[in-house]
Formats: C-alpha cells, structure tokens, sequence
C-alpha cells in the first residue's frame, strides 16, 4: 500500500473518530455546564459523575427505530441526515490543531473550511422539506433565511483578517500573529464572527430553527433514532468548527507558552482554546432568551453588516497606508 | 387533511381559507411546549403571521361543576384543589367562605390569619412557577430552575401544615384543618428573608435583560377598553393600568387589616403584566409578615354544627386567586347538595382575548403573549 494512501485513510479514521469524541466530550459539557449554571447536579448515574452518560445515550439512538413519517420523501428524508453530518467533517481534514498536526496543508483552507459548513443549510432545507411537517417546515424557512444572512457578516469579519495576512492560509495567518493575537487589533470582527457564529450554528440565543416552545424541534422534529443523532453530530462538530475559526484568525491558533515537542503539543493550547470559546457558547445558551425572527434579521441586516463592513473598510485603509 | 375537514365541521364558525390565499392551519397543541397542558390554539397563519388564533378547549374537561350537584357539599372540597393546580389554596378559601356566608358561620380570627397567609404564600408559589414557565416559553431555561428552587422552600413550608404540596384541601368551613405552629412562623420568616434576596437574582438574570425587554415591549397590548370588554382579571388586567384587585375592591377575611399596594401596569403589554406579577410577589410578602405580626391567639376551627343544611336561596363569593377573580355562585335547593354549583374562572376570561389580541402577530409573540397570561388549561376546563 502507497504510504501516502495509508496516511489518508488513517487521517480520515482519526477525523471521524474526533467528530464523534468531540461531540460526546461536548454533549457531557454542556449538559454539565448548564446543569451547574441551574443549580442542579446533572448527569450522576452512568460512571463517575455520569461521564459514560453521553456513550449509553449514543449506544440507545443507535438502537432506536429510524420512523419514516407517511407522505414523506423517503430518499430525501433518509439523505438529510448524511448531507449535514458529511461536510462537517471535511473541516476537520484542514484543521490546524498544531504546527505539524493538520493532515492536509492547503493554500485555501479557511474557504474550504467556509464553503464545507455552509453545505449544512441545504441539509436543513432538505430535512424540513422531506419531513411533511409544518413545524419542520417553518424551522427550515427560518433557517435558511438566517443562515444565509449571518454568512454575510461571518465573512466580512473574516475578511478583515485576511486584509492584514493576505493569505487564507490557516498556518499561515497562526504565523502571522507572530507578535500579537489578532483580537487586539480586530475586537470588533472577533465580536461580530461569534455572533455570526452563533447564528450559524442556530445556537441560542439564535436558535431559531429548532426554537422548541414555538416549532416544538423545528427541522428535526421528525427525526429519530441515528437521523437525529447526525444533525446532533453536526451541530457539535459545527461548533466545534466556527470556534476553531475564530481561535485560529483572532486568538493565535496553537500558539501559547511554549511546551516540550512544540510542533506537536500545540494542540494542547489549541484545545484549551476552542474548548473556552465553547464554553462560552454554552454559557450564553443557558443564560439569554431567544430572540424574535424579525429582530434577528434586523440585527443582521442593519447593525451587524453595516459594522463588519466598516470595520473592513477601515482594516482595508489601515492596511495600505501602514 | 382529514383532520383540518373534522376541525371544520366541528367549528362552524371558522372560516376555512380562501382556496387561492397563502394561509395555512397551524395546529399549536394540543401537545405542545408551550400550550402549557392541553390547551390547542387552531393558527390560521399567513407565513411567520398569525391571522387568527383560535383556542380549542375540552381536553381535559372533568365536569367539577356537575360533580358539585352529585356530592354532598364537603365531598367537593378536594375537587376545589384540583382546577388551579398552581394555586389551590384561593380556591378552598371561596369554597368554604360560600359556605360560611349562605349559613352565617362566624369564623376565628386566627383561622382567618391562618388563610390569608398561605393564601398569599400559594400566590407566591404560583408566580414562581410563571415566572419559570414563561421564560421558558421565551426560550430562557435558566430562570425556571430558580424560581422553583425558591418555590420549594414554600411548599416545604405549606406541606408542613397542609399535607400536601399541590392539590390542597386545607380549609374548613369555619376555620382551617390544623393549627399553624411556631416552627411554621418561623420558616415562613426565614423564607420572606430569602425571598427578598432573590428579587435580585430574579432582575439580573431576567428584568433587566436586552432579549427580554424587546421580546415584550409593546408585545400584545390589551387596552383597558379591551379588557373591561372580555371581563379580563386578576395581574392581566392591573398590567392594562386597571387597579382592580378583588382584596382591595371588595375586600373579604381580614385583608383590610393589612397595608399592601396594588402594583399597576402603564401600557398593558407583556412587559407590564411580568412586571406587575413580581411586584404582587413582593406584596404578597408584606401581607404574610403583617399578618405573622398581627396572629391572634385563640381556636383555628370554629363551632360549626356536625350536620350543616343549607339553607334555600342562592349565594356568591368572590376571592383575588393568583390569575384573577374567583367567584363561586350556589343556587342552594336545600338539603346538602347544591342544585347548581357555578365557578368563574379568570384564565377563561383572560384566554378569551387572545384571538383579539394576537391576530397579525408572530408566532413567537404568541407564545410570548400568551406566555404572559398565566394560563393553567385544567382551571378553564375545570
């Protein structure tokens, strides 16, 4: 076997394998997280404080009977789940998780990055769309609307950062930020990207889509079994995704106190990092309101937008006199 | 489709959409998040819009009103505490001061204290749980958490002295069942202490929050012309600038004794109306520590005659429950079975607004809407 061909199919094993313990690590945070922030123990019963809760929870949805409602699309309704589960690993084949640990090295990694997680609306529209439900229906309205939307922003934020390295480069802008992390300079498109990125991953308070006390589950309302553990999957593989975009462009990737074999162990300050960003993310789910459909737009659309691309402006004019 | 025709034939009166128009039923219940029980409201929607709401009641309908004309009158007191499951309490004190009026029972002043003050401590529950309930249809999960911890530490308290922690039977005709004890007034102290803390909490994490405020603000407005026409009571109607408060206005046991304010909203919206429900909670707080000063001594039951007939004739009472106004109507035939029992309920009147209120709204401020109302379904279908 050519070694280059057994590199990749190792990488692609270790990938998935880290989609799957990323979101079982996350699923148990959150439900820590959040249950520590109410005031109540949480998960207890499986191992020691219910670390092996997120596993039985995998082994039981694995287990569950996947129900086709009648008048779906079958093909669609079972194809959705793959469609938003597949791309959200493709991220991780570029991920730079330390100076020699990132599988492929490629001069356009962060549109990769980009293009692979905006695949998961067409998920969502095909979900809502197939389901024959009107509440999944109205989630992928939603959704769709939103997340095209907050792309906008999400992008100009990025750009801003791109001005200054003029490389899409994941390691090359890491390397950029030799001196200083690029938030110091850019606080405002790190501000507006977690926005965006709370919106595109329909986290509260964005969580339009699946906003439970009006669309009961939104898209996945139908979903059951290994279908919804994909768009499960996904989100967390997401959030996964938009954090390391932002530890990456604004909060110098792997970089930190430098440790023993530092090609190799900047993955520590990596993790560290997205993982305070998730934690973050959470901590916003579980302490704000959901905000209205409307405001959510005009948030977007009249002060996110008009800043990011201020803020772009500005960069762009900073950039060529300095 | 079928059950869209059923839904036809059964509700003449709603208009089917026109073929053409882009509307569509919704069918919001009756399981859903945020119904809050069985409440189903029929959404003619146009997109994100409400057009027109309709709430389709009977799903957990348990006829108390005819069981009332098949019991002997005291075998229906538990069935008082088994519509407003939230707040149980108000609804004993109506049954049992019908009882006393129509017969002319004089009752102890310390039964009366006894009443008022975990009448007032049950409104203080009842607004915990609305408080959790409505942030979570607002999409918060924290808020719930808190308030029912706080909500705990009260029924501890009221399960001490009644025995139960939902559904009371506690009051008698002529007093209350069991003698509240030191330990009682004791933990009851301990709790307004707290709970004045916690209003804190309570405006950190919610009042005071951006999402919040924009998410009620100006969200279903009932005007005072508005609800004075639906016969809207209760933190409802104090939310639309109404200062009607059944304790105030038509003031029964011994609430005149004590100095408490009635909290009033300015634009009658769904800020106002959660606004006015915390204010009430602090109110509630100052009753319980005025009448904890004031308890007299003496009997907590007084002499009522081991078999007590009815007299011939008919007979209301009103009492201030946690949502509203609560009348008891008994057309009396003699004997001890009433002829006929009627009982108001406020959440039904304060429901009958909402098609008014929430046509041309989004479904989120529905849910907001309706959030605000303090709905408990098992009261309007009784």
């Amino acid at each position: 076997m050519p070694p280059e061909l057994l590199r990749m199919i190792i990488a692609a094993v270790l990938v998935v394998a880290f989609v799957f313990l990323n979101a079982m690590v996350l699923g148990y945070m959150e439900r820590k997280v959040s249950a520590h922030i109410q005031r109540r123990p949480g998960l207890m019963e499986v191992g020691p404080h219910g670390i092996l809760q997120l596993l039985v929870d995998g082994f039981k949805l694995i287990g569950k009977q996947l129900v086709v409602p009648e008048g779906a699309n079958r093909f669609l309704f079972r194809l959705a789940p793959i469609l938003s589960f597949a791309p959200c690993v493709l991220p991780f084949v570029v991920m730079p998780f330390a100076r020699k640990l990132q599988i492929v090295s490629m001069d356009i990694s962060l549109i990769f990055i980009l293009a692979m997680t905006s695949i998961n609306v067409i998920a969502i529209l095909v979900a809502g769309w197939a389901s024959n439900n009107k509440y999944s229906l109205f989630g992928t309205f939603r959704s769709v609307a939103q997340a095209v939307s907050y792309e906008i922003p999400m992008l100009l934020s990025l750009l801003s950062v791109i001005l200054m390295t003029s490389t899409f480069s994941l390691q090359g802008i890491i390397a950029a930020q030799k001196y200083y992390w690029f938030i110091l300079v850019q606080p405002l498109a790190f501000i507006i990207y977690f926005i965006s990125g709370l919106a595109e991953t329909n986290r509260a308070p964005f969580d339009m889509p699946e906003a439970e006390s009006e669309l009961t589950a939104g898209f996945h309302t139908e979903y059951s079994g290994m279908g919804f553990s994909f768009f499960f999957l996904a989100e967390y593989a997401n959030m996964f995704t938009v954090c390391s975009i932002a530890t990456v462009l604004f909060l110098g990737g792997w970089k930190g106190i430098p440790l023993p074999l530092g090609d190799y162990t900047g993955i520590f300050w990596f993790m560290l990092k997205v993982y305070g960003l998730l934690f973050v993310m959470i901590w916003v789910r579980w302490t704000y309101p959901r905000v209205r459909f409307d405001q959510l737009m005009t948030f977007c659309w009249k002060y996110l937008i008009p800043f990011a691309l201020a803020n772009l402006l500005i960069t762009a004019v900073l950039v060529k006199l300095i | 489709m079928e059950i869209l025709a059923e839904n036809r034939a059964v509700h003449a009166d709603l208009e089917p959409a026109a073929p053409c128009s882009n509307h569509y039923y919704l069918n919001m219940g009756p399981q859903h998040p945020s119904t809050h029980g069985v409440l189903r409201v029929l959404l003619e929607m146009d997109g994100e819009y409400v057009v027109d709401p309709q709430p389709v009641l009977g799903y957990g309908h348990r006829m108390h009103e005819k069981m009332a004309e098949h019991k002997d009158w005291m075998a229906f007191m538990p069935n008082t505490g088994r519509m407003d499951y939230a707040a149980a309490l108000p609804y004993n004190h109506g049954y049992v001061a019908l009882f006393e009026r129509l017969c002319g029972i004089e009752v102890p002043a310390r039964a009366e204290y006894i009443r008022v003050i975990t009448s007032e401590l049950n409104r203080i529950v009842s607004h915990h749980l609305w408080i959790g309930a409505m942030l979570l249809d607002m999409g918060a999960f924290t808020p719930i958490l808190y308030t029912f911890d706080d909500r705990e530490q009260v029924l501890d308290i009221l399960e001490d002295v009644t025995g139960s922690r939902l559904t009371y039977c506690y009051f008698r005709v002529g007093g209350v069942c069991k003698d509240i004890d030191d330990r009682f007034v004791e933990k009851t102290r301990a709790f307004i202490k707290r709970q004045r803390e916690r209003f804190d909490i309570y405006n950190k994490l919610v009042t005071g929050n951006i999402i919040f405020i924009k998410r009620t603000e100006g969200v279903g407005i009932i005007s005072p012309e508005m609800a004075r026409r639906y016969g809207v009571t209760g933190p409802v109607v104090r939310g639309s600038g109404i200062a009607y408060d059944v304790r105030k206005n038509e003031p029964y046991s011994v609430y005149p004794n004590f100095d408490f304010d009635i909290p009033v909203g300015r634009n009658g919206d769904s800020y106002d109306r959660y606004m006015v429900r915390l204010l009430e909670m602090e109110q509630s707080l100052r009753i319980i520590e005025q009448a904890l000063d004031q308890l007299p001594d003496g009997p907590f039951l007084g002499k009522v005659p081991k078999k007590l007939k009815m007299p011939t004739g008919d007979c209301s009472f009103a009492v201030e429950a946690a949502r509203g106004e609560l009348t008891y109507y008994l057309v009396s035939g003699g004997g001890d079975i009433p002829y006929r029992l009627k009982i108001r309920v406020p959440s039904y009147s304060n429901l009958s607004v909402l098609p008014e209120l929430c046509q041309g709204m989004l479904l989120s401020d529905l849910v907001a809407a309706m959030g605000s109302m303090d709905l408990v379904i098992p009261e309007i279908d009784r």
